[in-house]
């Protein structure tokens, strides 16, 4: 690592950077300190970044599964046949409706949340805000290690009697708590609840990290209003995480009680089920969705919020123009933010909570609606009038915008209250968060996962093979999900083994059959981003600092950039979009670069 | 100008060696080829125009709502309508905005830097604004259906009860005295027999965990929730018989619990009951041998 002296900040004492490199011991405890049981965020960040892909292809896989049994009904399952082999190769009913809890819980709890707050958080906020790491380096290599207790409890609990958890992700109750109302709900439940605690702890650990880190460890200069959009989406997702997992947590534990210890919080008195009785009583089950849903709403913002931050820094980028709208997009976010809080009722307009109360949460959903339409506009307004270079992250970033827009207005239904009682539960929704999921959240990862490669592994991935992989991904993804719509609109139920017996639904099975195909297809084309993900970190092309000619502070680090990130103390004079200033001999000024005559000029002529 | 070293990395990496920036306007990045641009453009218009096509074509193969054969159907298919109509017209303006900009504003079609501008003030009043109006319209508008469907409830006592359990639907028709809970009471299991024109109420209770007492043609669904009752109404328009389907996950059984509803005139509805009647009798069968849900 070479140490240059900058001209606009004192350099670093760089000494104990130079630790890691200049050592060069083969010791294992070096090993494990350097890449293992590590305290530099960047590791970190990769170590989730790795272990959600994995989790992402598990949670893919058990996504085909629960495809196959929709398509072809007890028809002979490829692969899984074995495991059933004394029902003659078909998929039991039980084992399918394990197959949609996991593929919730796993795509939910262990790969959007950890991808975007664990892997893109972590590795992303000290280099974009000029510190040289998080504030608690040991808290957020304990908020890493939590999560193995909980890859181990929901990876065990696939093989303990009666199976996995099995009544949806959202596990309502009695079906859950009650251990003789389904195989799944036996031990798998109980380890489904451990596990989703210890995503808590983590989850938890990292935002009290990050907004410590945000608040107190950014460069001189770099003022709140300087920040780039991927840290205030990351800033915001913390407040929520920190202020609603709690209640998750403690409901979690509420269930577990009720499961282990006999307490009624969450079960009727004198409820039968399987011809028992079952638990103490004295409780309701609706309070589960209120506390379930008190913290899985926000959830969702946490979910989409850092993507939208990472799509606007890379639709700047490559749209050579200021983000259009800076400050409308910050206060968008926190009133996503704010209004997430005050919506979860949503989820139960016809759950049985009182109807009157419905009409609050939809006039508060209709409202939420807004701060996501003047995002969408922004960013319309950022690529207008811009110089639009394809790279496959622009692409990922653009389609992001797209499939966005989709996903919001799909919104507008289910928010509606009378519609809602239609579409509710049946794959209407399914098309709904898959677009806001799937098509907004996962297409955003990776324009992150290609634009930031070269600073993760300083070298940049394959573009043509990338935009291959962009190609097929957006065609099967509209496939699978955009024709989900239709299904809804007949009103097919989600989460049914089997629905072709109704008189209603019985002519659905060949669109089903093509989603399925749509999916499997969208599953292999990922096979060439494997290829190229780790072909590109040992033998792609070399990236400079700087590839993309981008302005936040991580591109002024080395790429990657060693133990403490930069070799010179950044000094932040700008905001992160300044693309294209007139008079400036080069498109764009770095927030480091000292100050320009042009830029004034441009300035006082830009707000005449 | 040597006053940053960062310029020795500026465009340095990242591209295969030979596209090095040689543009007109020098941004840096390689200039793509102008076909490649209009190509993504077009990809892009693919969205709006198939998924307007989808949305057209999908009625004309029968697969779209289901028949409506109620009087609460018809205004919640208005509304679906008309939020259909209005995403629609966003959907489309929206997307072939961003197909225009992207096809416009290639950076293969210009030479020109892109224009600097950080936002409008008054273009954020007006897009704020106008989905703000267009959002409280829209709720307040769905507040009447939804008062009719889930809070205006018919003065009558219930035609029904239905409580659902694990994996099926039991009845249990008032009889005679029209009173639930009573001697002559009728059971029935999966088998909802409705009159046609008149309005209809559902005592709905669940027994073990939750279902959702779901009608497709009739726009009804209400979770069935252990510990509650709740009232569903609906009145029928058209004789027929349809699916009653259970839309909230109830365990391994949940895809097969599955009822008929049969609408009928009054007399077909009475000769059924006291067909029921006389088949209850015959068999000796009471309601003290059925188990109904204890929190009555």
């Amino acid at each position: 690592m070479s140490t240059v002296t900058q001209p606009q900040g004192p350099p670093k004492d760089t000494a104990h950077h130079e630790h890691v490199a200049t050592h060069g011991s083969t010791s294992l405890s070096t090993f494990l300190s350097t890449y293992v049981f590590s305290k530099d965020h960047k590791v970190i960040g990769l170590q989730f970044l790795f272990s959600t892909l994995v989790w992402f292809l598990i949670g893919g896989l058990l996504a085909l599964a629960v495809r196959w049994q929709v398509a072809w009904p007890w028809s002979d399952v490829p692969v899984l046949g074995k495991l059933f082999a004394q029902h003659g190769g078909q998929m039991v009913p039980e084992f399918y409706t394990m197959l949609f809890t996991m593929h919730a819980s796993v795509m939910i709890f262990l790969v959007i949340i950890p991808i975007l707050a664990g892997a893109f958080g972590n590795f992303l906020i000290p280099l974009m805000i000029g510190a040289d790491d998080m504030a608690f380096p040991t808290l957020n290599m304990l908020s890493y290690w939590f999560m193995w207790p909980a890859f181990f409890f929901f990876g065990a609990s696939f093989f303990v009697e009666g199976g996995a958890a099995a009544g949806g992700w959202t596990s309502y109750p009695p079906l859950s708590t009650s251990t003789v109302s389904a195989p799944g709900s036996g031990m798998g439940q109980t380890l489904w609840l451990l596990g989703l605690t210890m995503v808590g702890v983590s989850s938890m650990l990292g935002s009290v990290n990050y907004m410590t880190t945000i608040i107190l460890m950014r460069a001189p200069g770099m003022t709140m209003f300087r920040l780039p959009m991927t840290i205030w989406a990351m800033f915001i997702t913390a407040i929520l995480q920190a202020f609603a997992l709690p209640v998750l947590t403690a409901a979690g534990f509420m269930q577990l009680t009720d499961r282990l210890i006999g307490t009624g919080f969450f079960s009727p008195e004198g409820n039968i089920i399987n011809n028992a009785m079952s638990g103490a009583g004295g409780g309701q089950p609706l309070l589960w969705q209120h506390l379930f849903w008190f913290y899985s709403h926000p959830a969702v913002y946490i979910m989409i919020l850092p993507a939208m931050g990472m799509v606007s820094d890379i639709l700047t980028t490559f749209a050579r123009k200021p983000l259009f709208g800076y400050r409308p997009m910050v206060y968008s976010i926190a009133g996503i933010a704010g209004l997430g809080f005050i919506v979860w009722g949503h989820h139960m307009f016809i759950s049985g909570m009182n109807p009157a109360l419905g009409i609050t949460f939809m006039v508060a959903t209709m409202m939420i609606a807004l701060p996501s339409a003047v995002k969408t506009f922004n960013w319309l307004g950022t690529i207008w009038g811009g110089r639009i270079h394809y790279t496959t992250a622009m692409l990922f970033a653009i389609s992001f915008v797209s499939m966005f827009i989709i996903g919001g207005l799909s919104g507008i239904f289910m928010a509606a209250t009378p519609v809602d009682i239609f579409i509710h539960d049946t794959y209407f929704i399914v098309a709904h968060f898959h677009y806001v999921l799937f098509a907004g959240t996962a297409m955003g990862v990776w324009a992150g996962i290609y634009y930031w490669f070269p600073k993760m592994f300083g070298r940049t991935m394959n573009e043509f093979w990338g935009k291959v992989h962009f190609f097929l991904t957006f065609m099967f993804l509209n496939g699978t999900f955009f024709t989900m719509h239709i299904l809804g609109a007949v009103g097919f139920p989600r989460r049914l083994a089997d629905a072709y017996h109704y008189e209603t639904f019985h002519h659905l099975q060949p669109l089903n059959a093509f989603m399925t195909w749509c999916a499997m297809g969208m599953v292999a084309t990922q096979i060439i981003f494997a290829i190229n993900f780790f072909w590109s970190m040992f033998r792609g092309p070399v990236a400079g600092r700087n590839p993309w000619n981008a302005n936040t502070l991580e591109w002024t680090a080395p790429s990657p950039p060693g133990h403490g990130n930069f070799d010179f103390q950044p000094v932040v004079y700008r905001g992160p979009y300044e693309f294209s200033v007139p008079g400036c001999e080069k498109d764009h000024l770095m927030q480091t670069d000292p100050p320009h005559p042009a830029e004034a000029a441009a300035a006082a002529a830009a707000h005449a | 100008m040597d006053h940053d070293n960062r310029d020795r990395n500026a465009g340095s990496g990242g591209f295969p060696p030979g596209k090095a920036p040689g543009d007109s306007w020098a941004d840096g990045l390689p200039k793509g080829r102008r076909w490649s641009g209009i190509a993504w453009s077009l990809l892009f218009l693919l969205v709006p125009v198939l998924g307007t096509a989808t949305f057209v074509i999908a009625p004309y193969y029968d697969h779209w709502l289901p028949k409506d054969v109620s009087v609460h159907g018809k205004s919640i298919d208005g509304l679906f309508y008309f939020i259909l109509v209005l995403t629609g017209v966003v959907f489309l303006a929206t997307e072939l905005i961003l197909f225009w900009f992207m096809w416009k504003y290639d950076a293969a079609a210009s030479s020109k830097p892109a224009t600097y501008i950080h936002g409008s003030h008054t273009l954020e009043v007006v897009w704020t604004i106008i989905p703000a109006a267009t959002m409280l319209f829209l709720a307040i508008y769905q507040m009447n259906t939804w008062a009719d469907v889930k809070m205006r409830r018919p003065r009558m006592a219930p035609s029904v009860e239905v409580v659902a359990r694990q994996f099926e639907w039991r009845l249990r028709y008032p009889g005679r005295d029209e009173t639930l809970g009573t001697e002559d009471d009728l059971f029935v299991v999966n088998d909802l027999h409705v009159p046609i024109d008149e309005d209809f109420l559902v005592q709905l209770k669940s027994m073990d965990v939750l279902h959702s007492f779901f009608l497709p043609n009739f726009r009804v669904k209400q979770d069935a929730v252990p510990g509650m009752k709740i009232p569903v109404w609906f009145k029928a328009t058209e004789t027929g018989t349809y699916d009653i389907v259970c839309a909230e996950v109830c365990g391994w059984g949940h895809y097969k619990m599955k009822g008929r509803v049969t609408v009928e005139s009054r007399a077909d509805f009475n000769r059924w009951l006291a067909l029921i009647e006389a088949e209850q009798k015959a068999t000796q069968r009471g309601p003290e041998e059925i188990p109904v849900a204890a929190a009555d």
